[in-house]
């Protein structure tokens, strides 16, 4: 090739990253400048002038205190219920399921092809009054003629534990796959028992998954708004809910921008703790 | 003979030890049958009611039919919304792949001045939430009086895509035995010939592996592409909208039909790799 080697690599990602530049880089930037705009006086709805408001991030927040916390607080229990709902589904397949393995992990993937909207208000009807669950458990007494199940923060919590439970399984599947079973095996050598052996050996080197799967789950959750709005009710709104309504019903493009970006730092800001903590720099 | 030796030794170990030896054992089994069974109830669901002869919303179960799936676009937009969802998907998934596949070999093959922040670049997207990524893009369209719709969804879809891409491809890329690069050189083949000829071969299924998921990702998506597609309909919009009205039973035949085929490309693409290794 006639140009010099050293350019090669620059010229495979400059299209890449002038697209990236473009539609991701950019667009942070001037969200970042609306988020301090101010409404223009007299002027039409929408219509928004650079005032430097960082007053707007204080008022966006203390309005949506609530939201955020819920944001978190659901995103972290879908996360922490995901991961023990897939661990021992991961370790299963890993080590378990000899020559089936490859069809079990196909299948932890499947039903993700059915569009996940439409698992979500599978969902909605299965536990609503409609769906069998809620008159089963109603003639079995072990609900109330009042309890219902949708519309409720648990409803939400279990919709987004579901919907993101394949991030969780393929890392930790990956992980523990990697692991090599002579390694566990020198452990009961060494006279560990099979809990032993698990938490000393088996968790430690599964780790990496356990990091990567928690924050495939964690970050599209703090994000989501569409278990919130299927599954919940307005006492269950996420901060996906108010940016959403703030874009699409306010047009209050400001809120939304101090809101969308208040979000990304937070969530960078929990990462970057995290990723520190757990000590493993190789995820990206 | 033996029939009674093991006879004989049942009776001394009660049936309750027994029994929790047996749960003991298979309790990972147990588990992950209720684990699929987890997984697969809202597909099942889904499945069953697409034969739901249900008229126009398709919330209590009236009696069986094949109408909905001998005319999946009797509902109104349905079929428009899918065909939307597929260009989009394609076109994404081209654009997607093409410079993740790029960027991918820069990284995966190369050293050079400002490889971890290019690696920060394609992780970013992938920690920020749907919802920033397309509430910022709409931003942007809208300052440069730009119209939501069909090109600008498109451009949102590639931007997410990308990174899931690189990170595919990257992984294949890192997994390859140099040793065969090296023997190609070695037998006098220069460098876009080793190239063309042993690695982008050996990299295809990465490659193909990374498509499919761009084309998932995009098919399936909704936050981003409700931000940025202003009145155009997709399939998981058409959904969405239609779920307060109560979804037409066609919608749950094309998601059931969806699964079908992907399970299919699956189950083809793990059978060709099982003929050839072996």
């Amino acid at each position: 090739m006639s140009f010099p080697k050293v350019r090669v690599p620059y010229l495979l990602l400059l299209p890449g990253f002038a697209f990236l530049f473009t539609f991701f880089i950019l667009p942070i930037i001037n969200l970042a400048q609306t988020s301090t705009q101010t409404p223009v006086a007299g002027g039409d709805t929408g219509e928004y002038e650079q005032t430097l408001a960082f007053g707007n991030y204080i008022q966006a927040f203390v309005e949506n205190k609530e939201q955020f916390g819920r944001s978190f607080l659901y995103a972290s229990l879908a996360t922490i219920f995901a991961l023990a709902i897939a661990y021992p589904l991961a370790y299963a397949i890993a080590f378990k399921s000899g020559k089936f393995k490859n069809i079990l992990l196909v299948l932890v993937v499947a039903p993700f092809f059915t569009s996940f909207l439409l698992r979500t208000i599978a969902w909605k009807q299965i536990l609503g009054e409609e769906g069998f669950v809620v008159p089963g458990l109603r003639s079995l007494n072990i609900i109330g003629e009042q309890t219902t199940l949708t519309s409720t923060s648990i409803a939400v919590v279990a919709g987004m534990t579901y919907n993101f439970l394949p991030f969780m399984t393929l890392p930790l599947y990956a992980s523990l796959e990697r692991i090599d079973p002579r390694t566990i095996e020198a452990a009961g050598d060494l006279y560990a028992n099979g809990i032993t052996a698990f938490r000393r050996v088996t968790v430690p080197l599964s780790l990496p998954g356990v990091v990567a799967g928690t924050l495939l789950t964690f970050i599209p959750a703090a994000g989501d708004y569409v278990n919130a709005a299927i599954l919940g009710s307005p006492n269950t709104k996420m901060i996906g809910n108010v940016i959403e309504s703030r874009y699409f019903k306010i047009v209050d493009y400001p809120t939304a921008a101090a809101l969308s970006f208040t979000l990304m730092a937070a969530i960078l800001i929990l990462v970057t703790l995290y990723i520190r903590k757990a000590g493993t720099e190789e995820l990206v | 003979m033996s029939q009674k030796i093991k006879d004989a030794s049942i009776p001394t170990i009660p049936v309750k030890a027994r029994f929790s030896r047996w749960f003991g054992r298979n309790l990972l089994r147990i588990y992950m049958i209720f684990g699929f069974t987890y997984l697969f109830i809202p597909v099942a669901y889904t499945f069953v009611f697409s034969f739901n002869d249900s008229g126009k919303s398709n919330l209590i179960w009236k009696g069986f039919t094949l109408s909905n799936w001998q005319n999946p676009c009797g509902a109104p937009e349905v079929c428009n919304a899918l065909g939307n969802s597929i260009k989009i998907g394609l076109l994404a998934t081209i654009f997607s792949t093409i410079l993740g596949t790029m960027i991918a070999f820069a990284i995966g093959r190369y050293k050079f001045k400002g490889r971890s922040s290019s690696n920060l670049l394609i992780f970013l997207p992938m920690a920020t939430p749907e919802i920033v990524l397309g509430a910022s893009l709409l931003s942007l369209f809208l300052v440069f009086k730009i119209n939501p719709g069909f090109w600008p969804t498109v451009v949102a879809h590639v931007v997410f895509c990308i990174s899931f891409v690189v990170v595919t491809v990257k992984a294949r890329i890192a997994s390859l035995d140099p040793r065969l690069e090296q023997a190609a050189m070695d037998l006098y083949a220069n460098e876009l010939e080793t190239f063309r000829r042993v690695t982008l071969p050996l990299v295809a299924p990465g490659i193909a592996g990374a498509a499919l998921l761009a084309f998932s990702l995009s098919f399936d998506d909704f936050i981003i592409t409700n931000f940025n597609s202003g009145t155009l309909i997709t399939f998981p919009k058409f959904v969405y909208v239609s779920a307060a009205r109560g979804i037409p039973a066609q919608a749950n035949v094309i998601g059931s039909a969806m699964f079908f085929l992907a399970l299919a490309i699956v189950i083809a693409s793990q059978l060709a790799k099982r003929k050839k290794t072996r």
